[in-house]
């Protein structure tokens, strides 16, 4: 399959028209070198009484010749680059749904090796934080889904519950002294209730427009929790949120008076890495625990209600379904997931502010869940693994993280506009999977 | 037979377009009822008020569905179609991207619900939620089997072929269980061979089931093959009302549709232009 | 009372490069009903190159404000125009016709790109511009408050008001504002017949980029100071802006742009500069709650 690709599209037989080529290819260069010759040529530095410029022209240059060569190639290899996508794209189109009678499988064998992980050999403290790191956002992600997979509707302020769930945990544990497992609900409830607050005046808006002002809501949320000091204490964030605990025990290495620590309960020398594998199991735990209820809500009427009115809301009101409260559920639900994974980001890191909650982040889940295939759960895990590990791995070139970021959305996107993973299996079979499937 | 749907004195106007004028008709339970009549007559706007996409700047219109008579023109259209009103649109809309099956059980939405305890019961796999979706396996089976989609169910309902998206727009409307079928022009687009068997679907819906039809079609020759009563629009105004043979032969009707028959045949600008300022 | 018209003429100020930026939303919306997400990032992009023109000038010695403010607009209008045509081809042109949410996703990569690419090359810290035109109107009252409107502020609302007249003649007299008026109404028809519908797309991001970058230049010269985060809140505003005017329409766009300016103005004046940010938002929400075709809009009958 994959070598015919590669022939259809070097085979076209067509003689290379060098002139016109050449032409295209300079247009492109000299258009780069518009782009470049400011801002990359030319840096501005302070000089004494006023700006001055460093100049930087072999930059430019290099950048140039680049883009020239680059389009040459481009248009020698296959003519029009959208071509050239699609046929890069094609053995990958068919993928997912191969896959999917084994997704089964995949998700054993993941959720097998994501409980073994933290005793593997190479499991140091620096892998476990950064699979937490990974498992938050795939149950940011899974959370999400509800909302912009299933029901379609864009949502660009999800931190905003991510937020709300964090600092209720943190101001009901600090003011409260309520532990972390009383305070989980609650966090969700409270988030489930922002939800529905922002929820109700704005779901009859259309996409675009939705996604616009729950992109403002979430900024309101971060500026009010800049602002309101007395309670979030301000760009100072909240410390010493109390740690969760194991059934009542800390992960201390001194435990308070009359009290055991994890570590003397069960006879192991005191590890600085318990708590962080206690930390993770729970962020897998939660995470398994969002993914089996979107499984399940998938299957079930209001499920299906989503996925109906994110294919078209006219015919949902003709057929008896209450727009407004579908999308509500919808929303409080994924505010609700938000709201749990708020909570544990404040008990892992025990310091909140709102640096940890712009509007990067909710783009970074947004991507997740787009980026996966939207509404595929599977890809929701894959995008994660891409978007958080891949800057992880170039820590070396850290200036690059988001540049890369950033031009991994556009390429993603170009490349395969649906996801990675973009295949619907339907809820509900009338014969076997095998048998009369779509086209 | 009984009176089914009371229409009193309909109006609604966009602005200054009088798109319906003072229309007053009744459709019964068991009889398929047309609304035909030339394009922008007024029609669907019918129906878009009748299903609650319209609020009607007059009118009255009485569904006796269930139990109490409703007064249609003052309640969501969602609630309206939990009232027992389905109804089928002139471009289909499915739900693409689900499949034939789903699409039907999206229909027995309110039933199912409830049956899922609005959904907490159903997380908890309650033994009632799975009894009632079997149920709704079964109800979308025959619907299936009546349109002869069975094989196709799991298809995803964006890649049927057009006639065959029709019909599952019909069945999915059957899945409601309503007591008044709206169809916005449902032969549209059909071959001929296709539009016989929607007769016969229909027919059979109306017999069986004892439900009413409520029909817009252009289509004469499924019009006047099924129809119990037509109703016949021009320019927003009911201009006849009666059963087939009577609007058949009814004057205004073929004023409408064909122009003054005494007068010579026009050139074909001028009538344009005369139908332009409203005269023909 | 002065206070209220200072705010007022602060507000203006402000609301004129609102507009100017929501004017590029409002057209590209119109056009392919998407948000180009990217759009802020193109304005800083704009305010970027207007510090680098009049550093450059300086080191040549063009000293003549007149010219160098001329100069300056003419360059970072076209360097910016090329910003939005490459933006457009490589990040939307490849997605036109895809599914729905695809272009925005590529718009919002498209944004952090830009922003990272600007902090990459031009470095994370402040970027001051000495001031390039000083003094101004004082008038004294006597109370002993007094009302300034500094010529900044005039050359501001006075090239706005320029940009809109010649503006607002292309699009309705020129078959540049035709073609561009009929992919409005339908993108595959107005190809049909015969439009270029690449062509009037690509002139439709290079004319809102050139527009943003002159309010990227007012704003380096009205505050002196720039950094590349600037576009993410101004991008967010000017689309409110544009929502608030009435998206798809141009006049509309400038309106919001206005309203929007002095309402923030007011409120700075008049309540916590905090929540100011809190404040544009708000009627960003209550506009597309009451008044979801805005102010200049038409509306949109649902077709069934």
């Amino acid at each position: 399959m994959a070598g015919g690709v590669l022939g259809e599209v070097a085979a076209p037989a067509r003689s290379i028209d060098w002139a016109a080529s050449l032409k295209e290819a300079a247009l492109a260069a000299a258009v780069a070198l518009v782009l470049f010759l400011p801002l990359i040529g030319m840096q501005i530095v302070r000089i004494e009484g006023g700006t001055g410029l460093q100049f930087r022209l072999g930059w430019v240059a290099i950048g140039v010749a680049l883009v020239f060569v680059g389009r040459l190639l481009l248009i020698l290899l296959g003519g029009r680059s959208a071509d050239l996508l699609a046929a890069a794209a094609r053995p990958f189109a068919r993928l997912p749904q191969l896959l999917a009678p084994y997704s089964l499988w995949f998700g054993l064998a993941g959720v097998t090796f994501a409980f073994v992980l933290p005793f593997l050999p190479f499991a140091d403290r620096y892998v476990v934080d950064v699979a937490t790191t990974v498992l938050i956002y795939i149950m940011l992600g899974w959370g999400l889904n509800i909302v912009v997979g299933l029901a379609g509707l864009l949502d660009l302020g999800y931190v905003a519950f991510y937020a709300v769930g964090a600092y209720s945990y943190a101001l009901l544990a600090i003011h409260f002294n309520l532990g972390f497992w009383e305070c989980l609900p609650l966090a969700g409830l409270f988030a489930a209730s922002f939800g529905v607050l922002l929820g109700f005046p704005v779901l009859r808006l259309r996409g675009d427009y939705l996604a616009i002002v729950t992109l403002g809501f979430g900024e309101i949320v971060r500026i009010v929790l800049l602002n309101w000091y007395p309670v979030t204490k301000g760009p100072d964030g909240l410390a010493n949120i109390p740690r969760p605990t194991f059934f009542g025990m800390d992960f201390t290495r001194n435990p308070a008076e009359g009290e055991t620590a994890f570590h003397e309960f069960f006879g192991l020398p005191y590890s600085g890495l318990h708590r962080v594998v206690f930390l993770y199991f729970l962020i897998l735990i939660l995470a398994l625990i969002t993914n089996a209820f979107v499984q399940r809500v998938r299957k079930l009427p209001i499920g299906r209600a989503w996925e109906a009115l994110r294919e078209d809301e006219i015919a949902c009101r003709a057929l008896g379904i209450n727009p407004t409260n579908t999308k509500l559920t919808a929303f409080a639900l994924g505010a609700m997931f938000g709201g749990f994974a708020g909570s544990f980001f404040a008990t892992r890191q025990g310091f909140i502010s709102p640096e940890s909650f712009t509007f990067i982040e909710s783009a970074l889940i947004l991507a997740i869940v787009v980026l996966g295939g939207m509404g595929s759960q599977i890809g929701v895990v894959l995008a994660a693994l891409v978007l958080v590990l891949l800057p992880e791995l170039g820590r070396e070139f850290e200036q690059f993280r988001m540049l890369l970021f950033g031009a991994a959305m556009v390429g993603i996107m170009v490349w395969r506009p649906r996801g990675l993973l973009a295949h619907r299996e339907p809820t509900i079979r009338l014969h076997p999977a095998d048998a009369g499937s779509s086209p | 037979m009984t009176a089914l749907l009371e229409v009193l004195h309909l109006t609604m106007r966009f602005g200054g377009l009088v798109a319906i004028d003072d229309l007053s008709f009744t459709a019964h339970d068991r009889e398929i009822t047309a609304i035909i009549g030339p394009n922008g007559a007024g029609k669907t706007t019918v129906f878009n008020c009748l299903t609650g996409f319209y609020k009607p700047t007059v009118g009255q219109l009485t569904f006796h569905g269930r139990g109490q008579p409703l007064l249609l023109e003052r309640i969501d259209g969602f609630r309206i179609a939990r009232a027992g009103v389905a109804r089928t649109f002139q471009n289909i809309r499915l739900f693409g991207q689900m499949s034939v099956l789903e699409n039907l059980i999206v229909a027995q939405h309110n039933a199912l619900m409830r049956a899922s305890g609005y959904t907490l019961l159903g997380v908890l796999g309650h033994p009632g939620y799975r009894k009632a979706e079997k149920a709704a396996i079964e109800l979308a089976r025959h619907w299936l089997d009546r349109i002869e989609l069975t094989d196709r169910a799991d298809w995803n309902a964006e890649n049927l072929p057009y006639g065959q998206q029709r019909r599952l727009e019909i069945a999915r409307a059957m899945c409601m269980e309503p007591k008044l079928l709206c169809l916005d022009e449902p032969a549209a687009g059909l071959n001929p061979r296709e539009t016989a068997q929607l007769g016969d679907l229909l027919r059979t819906i109306r017999d069986d089931s004892g439900i009413g039809i409520l029909l817009i079609e252009h289509d004469m020759g499924v019009v006047m093959g099924i129809s119990d009563h037509i109703v016949v629009l021009d320019y927003g105004r009911k201009i006849a009302d009666g059963k087939p043979d009577e609007v058949r032969r009814d004057p205004n009707v073929i004023k409408a549709y064909l122009g003054e028959p005494e007068e010579a045949p026009l050139p074909t600008p001028v009538k344009a232009d005369l139908a332009e300022e409203g005269r023909l | 009372m002065p206070y209220f018209v200072q705010q007022l003429i602060n507000g203006l100020t402000l609301g004129a490069m609102y507009g100017l930026i929501a004017i590029g939303y409002s057209m590209v919306y119109g056009i392919i009903g998407m948000i180009n997400f990217a759009h802020g990032e193109i304005y800083m992009i704009g305010a970027f190159l207007t510090v680098i023109c009049f550093s450059l000038l300086g080191m040549v010695g063009v000293t003549w404000v007149p010219l160098s403010l001329v100069m300056v607009l003419l360059v970072a209008m076209a360097c910016t125009a090329a910003y939005g045509w490459t933006v457009e081809r490589i990040a939307y042109r490849p997605l036109r016709g895809s599914f729905r949410l695809a272009p925005l996703i590529s718009a919002i990569g498209m944004s952090i790109f830009l922003q990272n690419y600007v902090q990459l090359t031009q470095g994370a810290t402040n970027k001051a511009l000495p001031p390039v035109v000083i003094g101004g109107f004082v008038f004294g009252d006597a109370s002993g408050f007094t009302i300034t409107i500094s010529y900044i502020q005039i050359f501001m609302i006075l090239l706005t008001v320029v940009l809109m007249i010649g503006f607002s003649y292309l699009i309705a007299s020129t078959p540049l504002g035709r073609a561009q008026r009929a992919c409005q109404q339908d993108l595959v028809m107005a190809g049909l017949c015969g439009v270029n519908v690449d062509r009037t797309i690509s002139l439709t991001f290079v004319m809102g980029a050139a527009l943003a970058a002159v309010a990227g230049m007012m704003a380096t010269l009205y505050y002196g100071v720039i950094d590349f985060y600037i576009g993410f809140v101004a991008g967010v505003k000017a689309f409110t802006a544009a929502v608030l005017g009435g998206i798809g329409s141009i006049p509309g766009a400038m309106l919001g742009g206005l309203a929007l300016g002095l309402v923030e103005a007011f409120w700075s004046g008049y309540f916590a500069t905090g929540y100011k940010d809190v404040a544009a938002f708000g009627i960003l929400v209550l506009v597309l709650i009451f008044l979801p075709t805005g102010l200049l809009g038409k509306p949109e009958v649902e077709k069934v």
